[in-house]
């Protein structure tokens, strides 16, 4: 990079004519993508940082940590996990089989992982059911705050997703095998990291009072 | 491996048949430039009108009954959000952006056509929400452009109930459009450049977009996280930024949430913001500079090292908006250091383009006054900035007219005059038709006086004392009756300086079908976008063959060349030359 902010380009070398500059081996779509999950990055980010610092207040009661708050034992997440990461096995399953050109399992593998990412946000949504049961509502406390907001904020990016998914799947016939081995490479990229996401956000949510403690006291809070 | 520019490879051909298509739902980047542009042109109108009746207020107060505290809040807020996002960001962005970013970098349209066009309709999605909140009951929000809670959300600000949840929602649609924008423009840079295209033969335009795009890829984020939370508190009742709070007399539900975390936030988008506008604008004006005066762009390296080292640092300077919210003072005392540290490429910026003229064959086109009047403005709106980023400085000038005056200088006008520059010195491309040159130095002589004529005055203003913000200033002792003198003046010219604004807009009109036809490079420029087959450019941009960049973008007056300026796309073997003379290329610019 530094070499080529450092170019004198009025000196009208040859050997700067003679490429356009520019990787033309990635493809235009894969550019883009990092740079979305660049933007991704730092919203998550962020949100993180405020939940840091208003895990600081004395009002702020964590959702782990004592045996009768809801995620000291959080199995019904790792269930969740688990299936999320069902979906991240198949959207890869898909691109490999892309590459080899095996269509039909390709498809099949797109279809399950939407099929499990749905499952996913509907095990998201039971959790919610069963917080509310339990009488942690929204409102009632900035953790229960932050946990709907981050799960619902991480299903959305699931969500968008899927419609991609479905674009692809309803499309994969009739792409080129080129054009479906980067789009199912990108989707999976993109499930990976929304299962790295969850797993982030699963280790933050369950966290302990103490543990928010050193991580603010870290971020300077 | 031979040379395909991406944007000619065959699967993003879309060939636009019916006038739906090319005009309406279309994908040419530079119809949706001009969607981009007129929309947002349209929006700003309506912000300059806001701004006008503010100013009849602070001029004449109690002469208009229809201007309540209320309704001149709601002014104050509508009138900052519109012109920053949804005027200033859309319009150098989405719309330059849009126009310039694929003729300049020698493309046939943008990288991903279709997510331009959702972009375009998504922001118009943005616009009419937030016009909407002028029909709701309780009108528009009145809590400032900042928005700061816990007043922005409570009863007795105005627009407390859907005001504010119409503006969140607008700002997030609008987010959502930018990011389908900018991934397109910093995807189209980096990919779609013609053959000999390197990064370092981009003009500085194109260099400005590309990092404010970044920039506001990266900053974006940090508004909609803000708006997010601040919609969670407002409708379900959460406590991220309310703290315990008695309100009208009643104790609310919400608990110790932070309201100076939102400011933080806030401030982490609202500063990159400023460069967000800022650079673009830097880009354009070095590019209408050089042209204009017929000379290179004086060091052209250091000015693309500066749009980096800028953006780069905008990221940590966002809390000199906030010395009076407290904070620690080792906080004060770094975000004052590098609030002066940004000062030092921003600085190398504005001599470059003194030296530029320096010596230059200066024309003085409308194009070119517009650009040197930023020079000035934006020295201006610059230095007292280095006032602003001092703790102690700040701290008595806070929440004054002279902080209104700074970045109304900086932000206000200096873009709104760069902005100017772009729009006459491409009108010819974008129309193919000649302004009306003595309606445009006319248009120029009456902005730019009347600009100083409002923005000068309130630096003194400032100094007395004087709040904004204030619908009235009531009885107060500390300011004396002249000061209502100079408010008055100031409010005759901003009426001057809005009605010259029509001269502009009748001259845009006008020309379109009264023009004279411009032909193909009026300006004789160097870069792509002015040697397209046609002017206007067509669909497609270019012919059967793509351009093909030989040099950078500032070949102009070359000794030994016949002409005082080398197009990008011509080879050093095909300059005409001066009988008997080589062409000399300098070692050092």
């Amino acid at each position: 990079m530094f070499a080529t902010l450092r170019e004198k380009s009025w000196l009208n070398s040859p050997s700067a004519t003679a490429s356009g500059g520019f990787n033309s081996e990635i493809s235009r779509k894969t550019v883009a993508l990092r740079f979305f999950l660049a933007v991704i990055s730092v919203l998550f980010s962020l949100f993180i940082v405020t939940f840091l610092a208003r895990s600081q207040f004395p009002d702020f009661q964590a959702l782990a940590g004592q045996a009768w708050q809801p995620f000291t034992n959080p199995q019904q997440l790792w269930v969740n996990t688990g299936i999320l990461l069902a979906a991240s096995v198949a959207i890869q399953f898909a691109s490999s089989s892309a590459k080899n050109n095996r269509l039909l399992a390709a498809n099949i593998a797109i279809a399950l992982c939407g099929l499990f990412t749905l499952a996913f946000i509907g095990a998201q949504i039971l959790v919610w059911q069963h917080l509310i049961d339990l009488g942690y509502f929204v409102a009632s406390n900035p953790a229960n705050s932050y946990f709907y907001l981050f799960t619902a904020i991480h299903g959305l990016h699931l969500v968008g997703g899927i419609f991609v998914l479905l674009r692809l799947g309803l499309r994969s016939t009739a792409q080129t095998q080129n054009s479906l081995i980067i789009s199912t490479s990108l989707c999976a990229n993109y499930w990976h990291y929304l299962l790295l996401v969850w797993v982030l956000l699963f280790a933050l949510l369950t966290s302990t009072p103490d543990t928010y403690k050193t991580l603010a006291a870290l971020c300077g809070f | 491996m031979e040379h395909v520019a991406i944007a000619d490879q065959v699967e993003e051909l879309h060939n636009p048949s019916s006038f739906i298509s090319k005009y309406v739902w279309s994908q040419d980047h530079k119809v949706i430039a001009i969607q981009y542009g007129i929309t947002a042109i349209l929006v700003g109108l309506v912000a300059l009108v806001l701004s006008g009746l503010m100013r009849l207020q602070l001029g004449f107060p109690e002469s208009f009954d229809f201007i309540d505290p209320s309704s001149y809040l709601q002014f104050v807020t509508m009138h900052g959000m519109i012109m920053v996002i949804y005027l200033l960001t859309a319009l150098l962005l989405g719309g330059f952006g849009n126009y310039l970013i694929p003729l300049m970098i020698g493309a046939r349209d943008m990288v991903f056509p279709y997510l331009n066009m959702l972009s375009y309709w998504t922001y118009l999605l943005a616009v009419i929400v937030l016009l909407a909140s002028f029909f709701v009951p309780g009108g528009p929000t009145g809590a400032g452009w900042t928005l700061y809670p816990p007043q922005a959300i409570l009863d007795g600000t105005p627009g407390y109930d859907m005001g504010i949840v119409l503006m969140l929602l607008s700002l997030a649609i609008f987010i959502v459009a930018f990011t389908m924008g900018g991934l397109n423009y910093v995807t189209t840079i980096l990919q779609a450049r013609t053959k000999g295209m390197t990064l370092m033969r981009m003009p500085l335009s194109i260099w400005g977009i590309f990092v404010a795009t970044i920039l506001g890829l990266l900053a974006f984020p940090a508004l909609l996280v803000s708006a997010i939370m601040m919609l969670f508190d407002k409708l379900l009742s959460t406590s991220f930024f309310m703290p315990a709070i008695v309100s009208m007399g009643e104790q609310l539900d919400y608990t110790g949430g932070s309201p100076i975390l939102f400011q933080h936030l806030f401030w982490f988008f609202g500063h990159p913001e400023v460069y967000i506008v800022a650079l673009p604008a830097f880009g354009m004006v070095s590019d209408v500079l050089a042209v204009h005066a017929r000379k290179n762009i004086f060091g052209y390296r250091m000015m693309v090292w500066a749009i980096v080292a800028i953006g780069a640092m905008s990221f940590v300077v966002w809390a000199h908006h906030m010395y009076v919210s407290g904070m620690h003072p080792a906080f004060g005392f770094f975000f004052a250091t590098t609030t002066l540290i940004i000062a030092v490429p921003t600085a190398i910026k504005v001599y470059n383009w003194v030296l530029t003229l320096w010596r230059g064959n200066i024309h003085l086109t409308t194009p070119m006054l517009f650009a040197i009047g930023f020079i000035f403005t934006f020295t201006h709106g610059g230095l007292t900035g280095l006032f602003l980023g001092n703790v102690v400085i700040d701290l008595p000038l806070s929440d004054t007219y002279f902080v209104v005056a700074h970045f109304h200088m900086v932000m206000g006008v200096s873009p709104i005059l760069v902005l100017f520059a772009a729009l006459y010195h491409w009108y010819p491309l974008i129309t193919g038709k000649m302004f009306n040159a003595t309606l445009g130095k006319l248009h120029f002589w009456c902005t730019f006086l009347g600009t100083y004529a409002i923005y000068l005055p309130m630096h003194y203003l400032g100094f007395l004392g004087v709040p904004r913000r204030y619908y009235a200033m009531g009885t107060t002792d500390f300011i004396p009756e002249s000061a209502q003198t100079l408010n008055a003046s100031i409010t005759v010219a901003a009426i001057l300086v809005g009605l010259a604004q029509l001269i502009f807009i009748a001259n845009v009109i006008w020309s379109i079908f009264k023009g004279e036809k411009s032909g193909p490079n009026p300006w004789h420029a160097t870069s792509l976008e002015w040697q397209a087959e046609q002017i206007p450019p067509a669909h497609g941009n270019w012919g059967e063959k793509l351009p093909e960049v030989h040099r950078w973008a500032y070949d102009f007056s070359v000794p030994g060349a016949r002409d005082d300026y080398i197009p990008q796309n011509m080879s050093n073997d095909d300059v005409p030359l001066e009988p008997g003379q080589t062409l000399q290329i300098r070692e050092e610019h």
